[in-house]
């Protein structure tokens, strides 16, 4: 081709691959096949379509398409997040850990792998650790959420266990505290006295990158002591 | 993030209802812990347009005691459930490690058994969306010589290579429960050893389950109840990873000789793999160091290993040894 050097506007480039190979029926065969539409692609299509969508838009699917059926769930529901019932407005396709960083703006529970691989995400419902990553808001709507700003007292003190990772610098980045935090009074509000073993069980959902197991660990056994 | 395409989700209060959903949206796709459901949807290689939640449907959760001494699990008790449940721990050990080994204690608290085992392979090639043979393409990605394929299948393969990923599907075959399911208007039971199917039955599914049919629950019998029971899994890390290989095993001893075996194993073929010479071999002997050679000669016996996983023919023959090493105390 005698496109190399810098792109020169007037030039009429070919689209497409350069490569084309002619069928008997001097059809195009194409060399590949898209595996399937990638996100990126996706978010192109629907930019180049023309449709107004921006970015939080699309992220937060307002166009709510026509209910073709009233059986299904409503959008606007009741969730209680650390003890206090918000009124939000939830697509089905939400999880919950976007609705409680996005909507409510409670951003101390992180989001790390978003697929249910590190445990960044880390909420109680209901009393039991779940990731709120991969959990469909709609699913856990009944139950009672409680987040990582809900864990210090409302005056402000922190729960042993917090206090407890401070003393033993459990938090290295701090990336993983808010999920090892939860599944560690999770754990304390079920089983005061765990062992090491039983201790090291509970927060094995939880992956630290920078490595400080056996820190949270000392801190889940001291905090054991206090409350 | 990765955000999932829009869906209409039903959350229905019985079968009943469940059912007039699935069958006005042919397309529906039941979903029930959602831990295996929505890394599809998330990485939008399936894109159903509506969901139905089964998990609130009373009826489809929680564990009783059967008259046989068995017991009954609904589809949708949780993984955590199965595993802390007193009777399924007394009767059924093994159903219960299994349990407790899958993933990690928060996917196990939301994760059903049901889903457990009705959940799709693990192939990556499948899962990141690759027109493979089982994604109605006309190639398997992972049988060529350069595809990374340790984690694939050494028997029965049939164009696709993909294994039985579940850790409860082999302790449920080998303690011969029977799957309960509402198809129409009809309840169908399977037993465990047939709900399993490979490629060449049906390469698009894993399980006998049909669009539009329900998973009840398992029926456990009490065949196995309070027999010596052994599970083990073999995994990468001990938290998140599938098994590469895993062996379920119940059996009943008598005078220091095993009277009866049925031992199972996963990860090795696309349904869990029945040890058939292990059990044969071992009914009658007394367990100890002689047997466990011969175990080790006759365990993987057939395989047909692929480029990268070759390393699974002596784990699988130390398992099932492993196995027979627990009924010697
Ligand atoms: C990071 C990670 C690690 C994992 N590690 C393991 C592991 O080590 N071992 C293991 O065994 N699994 C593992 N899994 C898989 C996961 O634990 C199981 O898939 C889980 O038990 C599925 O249950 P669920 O209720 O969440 O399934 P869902 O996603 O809700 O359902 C799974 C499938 O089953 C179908 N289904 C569910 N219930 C019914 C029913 N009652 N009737 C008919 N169809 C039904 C759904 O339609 C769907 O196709 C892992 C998953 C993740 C994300
Ligand atoms: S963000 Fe939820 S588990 Fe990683
Ligand atoms: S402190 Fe950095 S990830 Fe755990």
């Amino acid at each position: 081709m005698d496109g190399i050097g810098p792109f020169d506007p007037t030039v009429g480039y070919p689209s497409g691959p350069a490569i084309k190979e002619i069928g008997p029926e001097g059809r195009h065969i194409p060399l590949w096949k898209p595996l399937h539409m990638s996100r990126r692609a996706f978010l192109r299509g629907v930019v180049c379509s023309g449709t107004v969508i921006a970015g939080s838009a699309y992220l937060f699917s307002t166009a709510s398409p026509a209910r073709a059926d009233a059986r299904a769930v409503e959008r606007m529901i009741s969730l209680t997040v650390n003890g206090r019932t918000h009124t939000v407005d939830v697509p089905p396709n939400e999880t919950l850990a976007f609705t409680i960083r996005y909507r409510l703006g409670l951003t101390g529970t992180k989001v790390g792998c978003n697929h249910a691989e590190c445990g960044a995400c880390t909420v109680m419902a209901d009393g039991v650790t779940v990731y709120s990553c991969s959990t469909l808001t709609h699913r856990v709507r009944s139950k009672e959420i409680v987040t990582v700003e809900g864990i210090a007292a409302p005056d402000g003190t922190l729960h042993p266990v917090q206090q407890a990772f401070i003393e033993e610098l459990a938090p290295q980045c701090g990336f993983c505290t808010p999920g090892q935090v939860v599944s560690a009074v999770a754990l304390l509000n079920k089983n005061p006295r765990p062992t090491v073993d039983e201790a090291r069980h509970a927060l094995s959902g939880n992956l630290c990158r920078c490595g400080a197991y056996d820190h949270y660990l000392r801190g889940v056994m001291k905090a054991a002591e206090r409350v | 993030m990765d955000v999932m395409h829009n869906f209409e989700l039903y959350q229905p209060g019985s079968v009943a209802d469940a059912q007039a959903v699935l069958k006005d949206n042919p397309d529906a796709w039941i979903i029930a812990g959602g831990k295996d459901s929505l890394d599809w949807f998330k990485d939008r290689v399936k894109q159903p347009p509506a969901l139905v939640d089964i998990s609130g449907i009373a009826e489809l959760h929680g564990i009783t005691a059967q008259e046989d001494g068995g017991l009954w699990i609904g589809a949708t008790t949780t993984l955590t459930e199965v595993a802390e449940d007193a009777a399924v721990r007394e009767k059924f050990p093994m159903l219960a490690k299994a349990a407790g080994l899958v993933a990690s204690p928060q996917i196990r608290n939301l994760a059903t058994l049901g889903g457990n085992v009705a959940q799709d392979t693990r192939c990556v090639y499948y899962r990141d969306g690759f027109p493979c043979y089982r994604a109605g393409g006309n190639t398997c990605y992972a049988n060529t010589p350069t595809a990374m394929n340790r984690e694939h299948t050494m028997y029965e393969a049939s164009r696709c290579v993909a294994v039985t990923p579940s850790d409860t599907a082999p302790a449920l075959v080998a303690l011969e429960a029977v799957m309960v399911i509402q198809r129409g208007s009809r309840q169908v039971e399977v037993p465990a050893s047939e709900f399993f199917i490979g490629p060449e039955i049906d390469i698009t599914r894993m399980t006998v389950l049909e669009r539009g049919d329900i998973l009840l629950g398992v029926k456990v019998p009490g065949k196995w109840a309070g027999s010596r029971q052994y599970f083990e899994k073999a995994a990468d890390r001990n938290v998140w990873d599938f098994a590469l290989v895993n062996v379920a095993m119940a059996a009943r001893t008598e005078g220091g000789k095993i009277t009866a075996a049925s031992m199972v194993c996963g990860g090795v073929q696309c349904t869990p793999r029945r040890m058939s010479d292990v059990e044969s071999l071992i009914v009658g002997e007394a367990p100890g160091a002689e047997l466990e050679g011969l175990v080790k000669r006759v365990a993987a016996r057939g395989a047909r290993p692929l480029n990268f996983n070759h390393f699974k023919v002596p784990l699988m023959q130390n398992l099932a040894a492993r196995a027979v090493r627990s009924l010697a105390v």
